[in-house]
């Protein structure tokens, strides 16, 4: 009885240990996942803040030599070009979600599905190479749209994807009540399916729009960049993160410390975004569960 | 007998599964019909062939289903769901719309636009559905909020509310305490002055107090049908006997 006892010690002891390390562990997993970003927000901040005024966002790249400026033509090539992007990688990567999970129960969906798969592991620089020859060839010229075709490329599978399992969250119940109410599938699907998912597929479009706004290598090749002021789709345009790319390698220390500027700004301008995205998808009612 | 709907040679199919054999039976217009029966004998499928939802979950009926002599299975399946309204077993309200919107979503989404009427209808569909009094107040807070007896009551609401012939109710009460059913069976009383109402249940109690007829299924066929009284004193089957005596099931 006595030694028995002491066995359930022992155990009982035994696992609280083993409870305390992994938890332990977890602990430092979290904080190695967390430390990149911490340094980076205190690299960017640090460094980007002592360019960070008024002029950055309203005035255009100084020549070589000159102090000041800011990279205004940039700020507005990247809200361009992440438009463009958007505007066609939105609707496709929600109506592509929808048909998956709506109505892609079938061999098409399946091979959609693995094709938009290997889509999103399609290293951006090949994105970029192939809308460069798809694009930039024929029209004979770098674009802003040529770079908005190649961010959309990007943007789709993570839309579509995120859609389609948002979709597929949704209670069979909504379905089948509205159904039952005779409404028509494709209406059920549009003002109660993607209703009930919005927030979901909204995170999705965020994610996606992230990416694209943080992509150099498809923009090299395509919206090129331009240290002039354009606003048209069929010129070369200028972007925060070819900015950063040409600042950063540039010989200049003026240079080099606006490209962390141009890092700060482009991250503030993500979480500008995911903030209106917050907003905008608020739910009008509390509930109480 | 006045036929609302007449069931004839009714086959329903999962697959190559056949899971309704041969059904004929007649509903008589404004009465209440229960439909008893254990698990797995076809109740639900039944109620799921006559508004055609059968076919949403990919399954396939044979037969003919007259509703006032025209065929359903010949029709559009979305204008026969518009006159058959049906009710799940658990509350499903669209979560994202208001109990306003809620009720008038039927309407809304087939283009009907007139507001004033839309809020009368409204109105009348919440009254019908007892709801009325607890929900006037808040018609533009979420629906999902209500207890589960108002929200299955608001999805009867919503049902009544595109002006259906017929009302089906898949165990409407099943998930809802004892006040809440005894609600929605004093309910089912009043409705069938203007509706013919099929309702599938679990509960024998239930069938012989809402109940103007009884069906009983076994293993997908129909095997007694008649008045709920006879029924249930004096089967004329040993297999419906059986069941409502609780011998199995």
């Amino acid at each position: 009885m006595e030694k028995e006892l002491a066995t359930f010690k022992f155990r009982l002891w035994r696992r609280k240990i083993t409870n305390f390390v992994m938890m332990g562990l977890t602990v430092v997993a979290v904080l190695v996942a967390i430390i990149p970003l911490i340094f980076i927000f205190y690299y960017t901040i640090s460094k980007g803040i002592t360019y960070l005024n008024l002029d950055f966002f309203i005035q255009m790249p100084k020549p070589v030599g000159e102090s000041g400026g800011g990279m205004a033509n940039a700020i507005v090539g990247t809200l361009i070009l992440i438009g463009i992007g958007g505007g066609i990688g939105i609707p496709v990567g929600i109506m592509a979600g929808t048909y998956l999970s709506e109505f892609g129960n079938n061999k098409f969906g399946s091979l959609v599905r693995f094709l938009t798969d290997v889509l999103s592991g399609v290293p951006s620089i090949v994105v970029g190479v192939v809308a460069y020859t798809l694009v930039v060839v024929p029209m004979k010229h770098f674009s802003a749209l040529a770079g908005g075709i190649a961010l959309a490329i990007l943007m789709i599978p993570t839309i579509t994807r995120t859609t389609e399992e948002i979709i597929k969250l949704v209670p069979h119940s909504l379905r089948e009540a509205g159904l039952a109410l005779g409404i028509p599938k494709w209406k059920t699907t549009l003002l109660i399916v993607l209703k009930t998912a919005w927030k979901g597929i909204a995170t999705g479009i965020l994610l996606g729009l992230s990416r694209a706004a943080g992509e150099t290598a498809p923009l090299l090749f395509t919206a090129l960049g331009n240290r002039f002021w354009s606003t048209s789709i069929f010129q070369p345009i200028a972007s925060l993160t070819v900015y950063i790319y040409d600042y950063a390698k540039a010989p200049f220390e003026d240079w080099n410390n606006q490209a962390w500027t141009a890092a700060l700004v482009l991250i503030l301008l993500i979480s500008l975004l995911s903030l209106l995205f917050k907003i905008l998808t608020r739910s009008k009612y509390k509930t109480n569960r | 007998m006045d036929i609302k709907l007449s069931v004839k040679n009714l086959e329903a199919f999962y697959g190559k599964n056949k899971v309704l054999k041969s059904m004929t039976l007649d509903i008589p217009r404004n009465k209440v019909i229960a439909i008893i029966g254990p698990s797995g004998c076809g109740k639900s499928t039944f109620l799921r062939c006559l508004n055609r939802m059968h076919e949403v979950v990919g399954g396939t009926i044979r037969g003919e289903i007259l509703l006032d002599g025209d065929d359903i299975m010949k029709k559009d399946p979305v204008d026969v769901r518009r006159k058959l309204g049906m009710v799940f077993q658990k509350p499903n309200p669209f979560p994202t719309m208001s109990i306003f919107n809620n009720v008038a979503a039927g309407l809304k989404f087939n283009g009907y636009k007139n507001k004033k009427q839309l809020g009368e209808i409204v109105e009348k569909s919440l009254k019908q559905a007892a709801l009325w009094e607890e929900v006037k107040d808040n018609l533009n807070q979420s629906g999902i909020n209500l207890s589960g007896g108002q929200q299955q009551r608001l999805c009867i609401a919503r049902t009544l509310a595109v002006n259906p012939e017929v009302v089906l109710m898949d165990e409407p009460a099943s998930a809802l305490d004892p006040i809440s059913t005894t609600k929605i069976e004093d309910l089912i009383f009043e409705l069938k002055k203007d509706y013919t109402i099929v309702i599938v249940t679990h509960n024998m109690q239930q069938a012989s107090r809402v109940s103007d007829y009884t069906a009983f299924f076994y293993l997908g066929e129909l095997i007694e049908y008649g008045e709920t009284k006879k029924i249930f004193t004096s089967p004329l089957n040993k297999q419906t006997e059986d069941y409502i005596r609780g011998r199995f099931g």
